[in-house]
């Protein structure tokens, strides 16, 4: 795998790690470097080994084979009290029978900290997250955005070197979600540190992150930026999980794909290289798109997306009407593998 | 839904309750009867309770009772965590089945059988190496916190599966080593059941006749120990008063327990 | 747990082993006594029964070991009858306490989520009171001069007080009493899981509430009920104190003839052949209970 950023040296160096769980195979032999400062997000479906390889990283899990560096150090054989990092947990995982405070503080008591200046750094970090006034409160009396803010309090209040989230975001409603992204993402531009965060969900990691690890089966898919993965999928697996992947197979087991946006729909023959006649299936409004389904001749279906304005300009199409579908060269992407 | 099911609902859990209740109550109701014929009444009166207090041999079964009971529901407390742990955490190396047998087979053995193969094992032992030299409040003691190390492990065990494990892992990852996880975050959240596992081992030491008669030595009687036997002659008022006193002693216990839970949560 | 893989080593040491110890000793090591001790005779003297091993002239000690004990227990009708009437009377006894507790946890079940745990607390207390002052209770109301029958002959239902206490009545009513919340917890239980919409689609099709209750409830709850019959059935096979004051001298259970063997005839051998044998039904039956127990989680 290729590091990206290049440069400067990483900040965790992940070098051909596995680790079984009795005979299954959770993470197969991944090498990968993250780049300090980075906002880096794992994606895969579940069972892919992303969480697993989180895991590895904080020291809850030893490879089997392998070895994970952070700052250059060797962490392989280090408990995770002993390591740089903290992490964000999925279930947040707040000490239900100790204050917001005593929870925030929990970390510097463990490395012996004065009191006072427990209290001060405690109270500052509250502070940042606009938790001041509830430094009191047990977890349990806390609302979901709360206990969030609380466990990432909890968590960079030790100033680590790597902050890692297990699905951070998972528990909260759509809307709180979205607004809590961009949170996160300004977060970590003020802290400066980096951020290896873990999800299931594509768009989450296309909005957030500033490097993308795609895994499957254990090993590493793709790793890139998020426009590198939507634009240049190496894989079938990647086109299709980062969007809809129209994919043509060509000749010598060539498969090309084309993303649903990059279709143009006309009722002429245009002049372009790439022109396949197709028939109307249905079409779906989204309020600020179309999306239109089309049958080629061979049964194939194709998917395009339409603005209102390129579906005003078509006109009405009647289902079952015969159309041209064709995209530029440079919207064509070939899959490597 | 609708008034007639309503009513028989009603009805059905006022008979259970009365079933459950009446017997107790009644017990009570008659402990301050003065006549001797326990359920002929003739004035109320404490003369019962009185002859309960100048009762020596009572009174020095109580006192042992408490001191038996105490001892082993700590040691039941101490050790039902030990064996909750390594049940639900550790998962022992050794045949993982058969150690939870071993845990569980108590709760379900009859107590004629613990009594009997405990008594064997303290006999055995003694002419083996010489110890227990004597049987008596020790060996009660042991006895009742082999059971009531069953009975701990078991309500520790149900708290301990409940944890969220990633508690644990935020204490490691916040710095603590395991010892420190376990002082800082397992222990204080299994407080509520570790001290509901002692009042259980309490309770059931407090209560039990078979085993104790079984391992106990010249001397060495236990409260239900003195009671049984009087009781195998027949129903006496002194029993009555006996029983109302502690069925107070046990509902203080259980009162206090719920108080301390409720202002935890609050 | 793998935080603790390589630290705290030591701790997961002395809690496996301690615990290990403790268990060998006093719950593993004495019930291979009470073996061990089934398979020899009974002597005057202490301790009062033969050795299993004797060492003489050879290298290897002789075994001593006879059935004898179990050959008793197999032939005397006196122990057939205690076998007998104990499997009996456990079972009806937990029978009949399914019957009264059906109906209270079908009740619990049914009534307002807020006051599901108070009901239930009320089933749960008197478990917490001494058992022994529980069957005293009874054996005060089931008298001669009992309120049971002082009430009788007031109400003019008898003219002589009923022979109530020291019969197998009494036992079972015994049993009853003090096991009730064992019945009561794993059939509210999954009642409490039970989807009620599947009554109101039952007679949605056609069936009225008894067949409804015949046909959905009753099925639904089996496992619960089965839970709950062997949960008493098991206490009361080894039961002591209810036979031995509410059942008086005519009642034949085992605690009690295991009791009797051993203070009273002072036959050790023989109580301990005896404990091997109630414990062999005991635990088949608790391994029954545990596959029907692991089956639930399973589908649940």
């Amino acid at each position: 795998m290729d590091t990206p950023g290049g440069g400067a040296p990483p900040v965790i160096r992940i070098e051909s790690v596995s680790k079984n769980f009795g005979a299954v195979p959770a993470v197969a032999g991944v090498s990968l470097d993250i780049t300090r400062g980075d906002f880096f997000c794992l994606v895969g479906a579940s069972g892919s080994g992303k969480t697993t390889l989180l895991r590895l990283i904080a020291g809850f899990e030893r490879p089997e084979r392998g070895r994970i560096l952070i700052d250059g150090e060797d962490m392989t054989n280090r408990p995770p009290y002993a390591r740089p990092v903290n992490m964000m947990f999925q279930s947040y995982a707040l000490f239900p029978h100790l204050s917001v405070a005593d929870n925030v503080g929990f970390g510097l008591v463990e490395e012996r900290r004065p009191r006072a200046e427990i209290r001060d750094r405690v109270a500052a970090a509250l502070e940042l997250f606009d938790m001041a006034g509830l430094s009191a409160r047990k977890p349990h009396q806390l609302s979901g955005g709360q206990r969030q803010r609380v466990a990432l309090a909890r968590a960079l209040v030790k100033k680590p070197k790597i902050l890692l989230l297990d699905e951070p975001l998972a528990a909260l409603d759509k809307k709180l979600r979205e607004k809590a992204q961009l949170e996160l993402v300004a977060l970590r531009e003020r802290v400066g540190i980096t951020f290896v965060m873990v999800t299931h969900d594509q768009e989450e990691a296309m909005s957030m992150a500033s490097h993308i690890a795609l895994m499957r089966d254990g090993a590493l898919c793709q790793v890139g930026t998020p426009r590198q993965l939507y634009d240049e999928p190496q894989s079938r697996f990647a086109a299709d999980f980062f969007g809809v992947a129209n994919l043509f197979d060509e000749a010598e087991g060539r498969t090309v794909m084309v993303r649903p946006e990059q279709i143009a729909v006309s009722r002429e023959r245009p002049q372009r290289a790439n022109v396949l006649a197709a028939a109307l299936t249905n079409t779906v409004f989204l309020g600020n798109a179309y999306v239109c389904h089309f049958a080629l001749d061979g049964g194939k279906v194709v998917q395009a997306r339409l603005s209102p304005a390129d579906m005003a300009a078509l006109g009405a199409l009647a289902t079952g009407e015969r159309v041209h579908l064709s995209w530029e060269p440079a919207a064509a992407r070939v899959l490597t593998s | 839904m609708n008034v007639r099911r309503s009513i028989a609902l009603i009805s059905v859990l006022g008979f259970g309750y009365a079933f459950l209740y009446l017997p107790i109550a009644i017990l009570i109701f008659y402990s301050f009867n003065d006549s001797r014929l326990v359920t002929v009444w003739s004035h109320a009166s404490l003369r019962w309770y009185a002859a309960l207090l100048d009762n020596e041999q009572m009174l020095d079964a109580a006192w042992l009772s408490l001191r038996v009971a105490a001892v082993s529901a700590t040691l039941s407390a101490a050790l039902g965590t030990a064996a909750a742990f390594a049940l639900q955490r550790l998962k022992p190396f050794f045949a993982d089945r058969g150690y939870e047998a071993l845990v569980m087979l108590p709760l379900i053995v009859p107590e004629v059988l613990i009594g009997l193969s405990l008594l064997l094992l303290f006999v055995v032992l003694g002419n083996a190496i010489g110890w227990p030299s004597e049987r008596g409040a020790m060996t009660i003691t042991l006895a009742h916190a082999t059971f009531g190390t069953a009975y701990a492990a078991v309500v520790i065990r149900a708290r301990l599966s409940q944890l969220d494990p990633s508690l644990d892992e935020a204490a490691a990852i916040l710095g603590a080593t395991p010892w420190r996880t376990f002082r800082r975050v397992t222990l204080p959240l299994l407080m509520p059941a570790i001290a509901a596992g002692w009042l259980l081992s309490f309770t059931l030491s407090l209560d039990d006749v078979v085993v104790a008669s079984f391992v106990t030595g010249p001397g060495a009687s236990t409260l239900p120990i003195v009671v049984f036997s009087s009781v195998r002659l027949g129903v006496s008022p002194q029993i009555n008063a006996l029983a109302t006193l502690m069925v107070l002693f046990v509902s203080c216990l259980i009162l206090a327990a719920t108080l301390m839970t409720r202002r935890k949560h609050a | 747990m793998s935080i603790v893989a390589g630290e705290g080593r030591g701790m997961r040491r002395i809690v496996l082993g301690g615990t290990a110890a403790w268990l060998a000793l006093f719950t593993l090591a004495p019930f291979l006594i009470v073996l061990a001790i089934s398979l020899v005779e009974a002597r005057f003297g202490v301790p009062p029964y033969t050795p299993l091993f004797e060492w003489g002239e050879g290298l290897w000690p002789a075994f001593n070991g006879t059935i004898a004990n179990y050959l008793t227990l197999a032939s005397d009708p006196l122990y057939l009858e205690a076998f007998a009437s104990s499997l009996r009377i456990a079972a009806t006894a937990a029978l009949i306490t399914l019957i009264v507790a059906y109906p209270m946890a079908y009740a619990i079940a049914r009534a307002r989520p807020s006051a599901r745990s108070g009901l239930l607390m009320l089933i749960i207390l008197p478990f917490w009171t001494s058992f022994l002052i529980r069957v005293y209770a009874w054996m005060e109301l089931l008298n001669a001069n009992g309120l049971i029958n002082v009430l009788l002959i007031k109400l003019g239902v008898i003219t002589q007080p009923l022979a109530l206490l020291n019969t197998e009545f009494a036992v079972h009513l015994g049993i009853v009493y003090s096991y009730l919340p064992f019945m009561v917890l794993p059939i509210y239980a999954v009642l409490e899981r039970m989807d009620w919409t599947l009554l109101e689609a039952a007679e949605d099709l056609g069936a009225g509430p008894f067949r409804a209750f015949w046909r959905v409830t009753l099925p639904l709850s089996l496992p619960g009920i089965v839970a709950g019959w062997l949960l008493v059935f098991i206490p009361a096979l080894g039961e002591f104190i209810i036979p031995d004051l509410l059942g008086g001298p005519g009642t034949l259970m085992l605690g009690r003839v295991l009791w009797t063997e051993f203070f009273s005839n002072h036959d050790w051998p023989l109580a301990s052949a005896l404990a091997v044998s109630l414990l062999t039904i005991v635990l088949m039956a608790a391994a029954f209970l545990y596959r029907l127990l692991q089956r639930g989680e399973a589908a649940s």
